[in-house]
């Protein structure tokens, strides 16, 4: 009762266009580009589980098991970097990043 | 006429008695795109909600469904730690911060249409690419039988990946933990600040205080004072 490999990747593309199509929509919402970024790591996960599943292989689980660590690693330093930066700036705006002087 | 006795327990093991193997798959199918449907349909609200606060709902919402598609592909330990850590961790990470910052989100949702167009096409060139690619491979037999480590039935998911996470892949797993360090060292050196109008215990300059330096003997007059 294994689920074929196709529909696992087929899950994961849709699930990264979403996350990539979320970064353009949002341009000036760095929240939620962040959370773009987290749909497309899960995205990248379930794709190594599926593989892991389906070529009955437990290496595909451990590297994703990394992948989410790295994730969560990423989320707190951007939104540590979100929280200062509005502290500085009183604006998320993506926009005046660039105006950031040492 | 009532059934009782042998023939009644007869009946029960019937009744749970597992069907065939093909109604079993169609459950797991059934499950599957259940999950999924889910899954994408949350994950595109993340994307287009008004609100960031119900994006961030949203997402809990799509771990959770990735959580019972990594069930069904047997990775049970995955499907725990992703529940724990992104639903425990960072989706709350992100909730404190949306609702801490004083934000009108509305305004920044002004320019959205602009930039529609330009997502939705490199958002269709990405999905067509993948498809291609999806529709286009094969895995060869003889790298389908040479797993690196074959998943044993006999033995839990969890107590699999522990045996290899600290053997095999040990420095992996140490690095790993090295990168969480860092992060959690960096966001703390990161968003910590001194308010200059808030005092402030400094312990080492209490320490190094000197009596000589600090108290002074004063004759005082009588009648008159310090000054």
């Amino acid at each position: 009762m294994e689920i074929a490999i196709g529909h696992y990747l087929t899950v994961g593309a849709i699930l990264f266009t979403i996350g990539v199509f979320g970064i353009f929509l949002n341009r000036k919402n760095i929240i939620i580009i962040l959370m773009s970024i987290e749909l497309i790591l899960l995205a990248v996960n379930i794709n190594f589980v599926g593989f892991s599943a389906s070529l009955n292989d437990l290496a595909g689980q451990v590297f994703a098991l990394l992948i989410l660590t790295v994730a969560a690693a990423e989320a707190a330093i951007g939104l540590a970097i979100l929280v200062i930066f509005f502290r500085n700036r009183k604006s998320i705006a993506v926009d005046d990043v660039n105006m950031m002087k040492g | 006429m009532a059934i009782v006795g042998k023939e009644r327990l007869q009946i029960i093991s019937n009744l749970t008695r597992p069907t065939d193997e093909r109604d079993k798959m169609t459950l797991t199918l059934f499950f599957f795109y259940l999950f999924s449907i889910v899954l994408i349909a949350a994950a595109i609200m993340v994307v287009a909600s008004r609100n960031p606060v119900h994006s961030v709902l949203f997402l809990i919402l799509a771990f959770f469904n990735a959580a019972g598609l990594f069930l069904i592909a047997g990775a049970e330990f995955l499907a725990m730690i992703l529940v724990i850590v992104y639903v425990g961790a960072v989706a709350v990470l992100f909730l404190f911060v949306v609702m801490m910052l004083d934000i009108d989100f509305a305004e920044m949702r002004k320019g959205i249409l602009q930039y529609m167009p330009i997502g939705a096409l490199i958002g269709l060139i990405l999905f067509l690419e993948l498809a291609l690619l999806a529709g286009s491979w094969v895995i060869l037999p003889e790298v389908a039988d040479s797993s690196v480590l074959p998943i044993d039935n006999s033995i839990s998911n969890t107590k699999a990946l522990g045996q290899v996470l600290y053997t095999r892949y040990v420095f992996l797993f140490q690095g790993a933990g090295i990168i969480l360090l860092i992060a959690m060292v960096g966001a703390i050196v990161l968003s910590l600040h001194h308010r200059s109008n808030v005092k402030r215990q400094d312990i080492g300059k209490q320490v190094a205080r000197d009596p000589k330096e600090t108290v002074k003997t004063v004759k005082v007059k009588s009648g008159k004072g310090i000054g």
